[in-house]
């Protein structure tokens, strides 16, 4: 079970991480949304894997008991980053819709400096 | 009795926030009152826990009065008030200049954002608890998300959505590296986890120092120390003036988290030794290096004052990466000089290019509006921020100087941080020359000019809020002494500490002297517990 957990969580995080290397929102949105997911199984890993047993102690039998607090810690994680990942989805939305395009670089005019107006460059009625 | 004080400065504006966003939406002067109101009551708070920590214990309160290894501390020593204080004067004076300049009319919900980002920053500063400043992050994060895309625009959307990109990762490993320390250690509780690492045998340990440098390169991703400083350019010279000034404070919250763990739950006797903070220096000197040719080498005014704030973590950072007292506390006052500094910079940048049509271009134009008072602030936040006598920066750098003098690296970093001062002093000396000097070689031809010429008289700027209306660009400030008034503060702050340098770093070592002892937290938060239930 742990080769079984440990891999997905691997193979999760990789396809994650290649994903928000990528240069368009979306596919950073998805790798986040992976990453998000490898995360929070090893969060929940944190507590040691075991099956079938209650997160409370019963009977004084401490063999028989899983680890609640990675799991409350997981929910927390999982709310914040459900919440994370509608902000970036939000954001994404409104760099596409603003800008044109849904490049994750700058675009060049952030680098170049823009030509200062000239009178030359006004159209001919306000010019007069 | 129990210290209720511990918990106003998270919820005066956890309170605050939400009434502005549900009552009044629509009235900004309205917002503007309770916005202050709350940037002033967290500032008055932070000035009673100041009195309160100056004693030199360690004030804990257990939320809902469960003991401490399993309900949540808040801890106060003077470290957390000092950096509460901080907080407070910088959230006041700058959100005047948001008001000054009209920055907060640009989007919505400025002030309640603002609430919602203190909020975040004075839980980070006071939580006892691993996990819990996680959430503090978080929630300062999500709130500078808004901040620094207020106002919208194409360009500082696109850097909002690179910054929260990079800080989701950061995110995400912060989580990886929590997971590990509990795995190994068993608690989340700082002093707790602190005992545990102190009692841990070497040979074990492995996942335990991997889980320190996994920590100690979030927080350098939160204090732009490179190479994970890649997000902050972009970012603060596309966030609004104001906001880029809060943000001052934001990458501080990075190295006041650095400070926390590696002084109380990895201190450099404990099993992980130095492996994390061997990393600092190295990557201190090269921040610094590559902040200053920033500065000289940009050609936007916004992104001078971004690299100058990359330099002064790199300064900052050079002298914390000791650990011991001497270079603690000189590193304490360099972070209130180089808040108080950076701040004044971003204000700075974001009147001359309001007065220059929003152009923050490194370019000639004509001479702007005000040019003589707005180039005598400049040039006074210059000299603070390029570490001149007779203001703080120079102080600061002088005490970083003499703590390192006793290291093994002393000629690299002497030799760093004086020939970078030079080198920042040159981009300074130009940025200013091209904008106020050689301005008045232009004569202002009618197109070349966006800023002066003929202005459309203008009735009062209306403070209520259309749910249709557009977001407008005023390009009138609302109160320009006001936003001066702001930028005179933050230099006021900064000769304040030049003057009262003596008395301000003997409590600085004391302060470094708390850091230093970790039983000390460990005996308030898990001994003294009397009350709890």
């Amino acid at each position: 079970m742990e080769l079984l957990v440990a891999s997905g969580i691997g193979a999760c995080m990789a396809a994650g991480i290649y994903l928000i290397l990528r240069l368009r929102t979306f596919a950073v949105v998805l790798g986040m949304t992976m990453i998000t997911y490898a995360i929070n199984t090893f969060l929940f890993a944190t507590g040691r894997l075991v099956v079938n047993l209650p997160p409370i102690l019963h009977d004084g039998d401490a063999a028989a008991y899983t680890d609640p607090l990675p799991q409350a810690l997981v929910l927390t994680a999982i709310v914040i980053s459900f919440g994370m990942t509608a902000v970036v989805v939000m954001m994404s939305l409104g760099a596409f819709i603003e800008g044109g395009d849904d490049h994750i670089n700058m675009p060049p005019d952030d680098r170049e400096m823009p030509p200062l107006k000239t009178v030359n460059d006004q159209p001919e009625e306000e010019r007069a | 009795m129990t210290p209720h004080w511990l918990i106003a400065p998270v919820l005066v504006p956890a309170i605050l926030g939400p009434l502005m966003i549900l009552w009044m939406r629509h009235d900004l002067l309205q917002q503007r009152v309770f916005g202050v109101i709350g940037s002033l009551l967290t500032l008055i708070v932070a000035i009673k826990l100041n009195v309160m920590a100056a004693g030199g214990e360690v004030i804990v309160y257990r939320l809902g009065n469960w003991p401490a290894p399993f309900g949540i501390v808040l801890m106060l020593d003077k470290l957390a008030a000092l950096m509460l204080l901080l907080t407070g004067i910088l959230a006041v004076i700058v959100q005047l200049y948001g008001i000054g300049s009209g920055w907060d009319r640009k989007g919505w919900h400025f002030h309640s954002l603002w609430m919602f980002q203190l909020m975040g920053i004075n839980g980070a500063f006071m939580t006892g608890d691993a996990f819990n400043l996680f959430v503090f992050f978080e929630i300062l994060l999500i709130a500078s998300y808004g901040l620094m895309t207020h106002g919208g625009g194409p360009m500082r959307l696109r850097a909002g959505v690179q910054y929260i990109g990079y800080n989701l990762a950061g995110s995400a490993l912060f989580l990886a590296a929590l997971g590990t320390l509990y795995a190994v250690t068993g608690t989340l509780n700082m002093a707790d986890m602190a005992e545990r690492v102190a009692m841990m045998e070497p040979q074990d340990t492995a996942l335990l120092r991997t889980g320190a440098v996994l920590l100690m390169l979030v927080f350098a991703i939160k204090a732009a120390i490179v190479p994970l400083h890649f997000w902050l350019p972009s970012t603060y010279a596309n966030a609004p003036g104001p906001v880029a000034a809060l943000f001052a404070i934001m990458s501080k919250v990075g190295i006041y988290a650095i400070i926390r763990f590696f002084t109380l739950v990895f201190p450099s006797d404990s099993v992980v030794e130095t492996i994390a903070t061997d990393l600092l220096l190295p990557a201190a000197l090269i921040t610094l290096i590559l902040g200053q040719l920033g500065v000289l080498g940009t050609r936007s005014l916004t992104r001078l004052a971004a690299f100058a704030a990359i330099a002064s973590i790199g300064t900052l950072v050079i002298s914390i990466a000791r650990f011991d007292v001497q270079g603690l506390t000189a590193g304490l006052y360099y972070m209130l000089h180089s808040t108080l500094a950076a701040a004044a910079l971003f204000l700075v940048v974001d009147l001359v290019a309001a007065r220059r049509g929003g152009d923050f271009w490194l370019r000639q134009r004509p001479a702007i509006r005000n040019t003589g008072l707005v180039s005598a602030l400049f040039f006074v936040t210059a000299i603070a921020v390029v570490g001149l006598p007779p203001l703080s920066g120079f102080l600061g750098k002088l005490l970083i100087i003499r703590a390192t003098a006793t290291d093994p690296w002393v000629a690299v970093i002497w030799t760093v941080i004086l020939v970078t001062s030079v080198i920042s002093l040159v981009g300074f000396g130009r940025a200013g020359s091209i904008l106020f000097w050689k301005a008045h070689e232009l004569d202002p031809e009618p197109g070349n000019d966006t800023d002066e010429g003929e202005r459309p008289v203008r009735g009062p700027i209306p403070t209520k809020l259309e749910s249709d209306e557009p977001i407008q660009d005023v390009d009138d400030s609302a109160a320009p002494w006001l936003a001066f008034l702001a930028v005179g503060g933050l230099l006021a702050g900064s000769v304040a500490m030049t003057v009262f340098a003596g008395p301000l770093t003997g409590y600085l070592q004391h302060m470094a002297e708390q850091l230093t002892q970790p039983e000390l937290y460990y005996d308030s938060v898990l001994r003294m517990q009397e009350g709890a239930r």
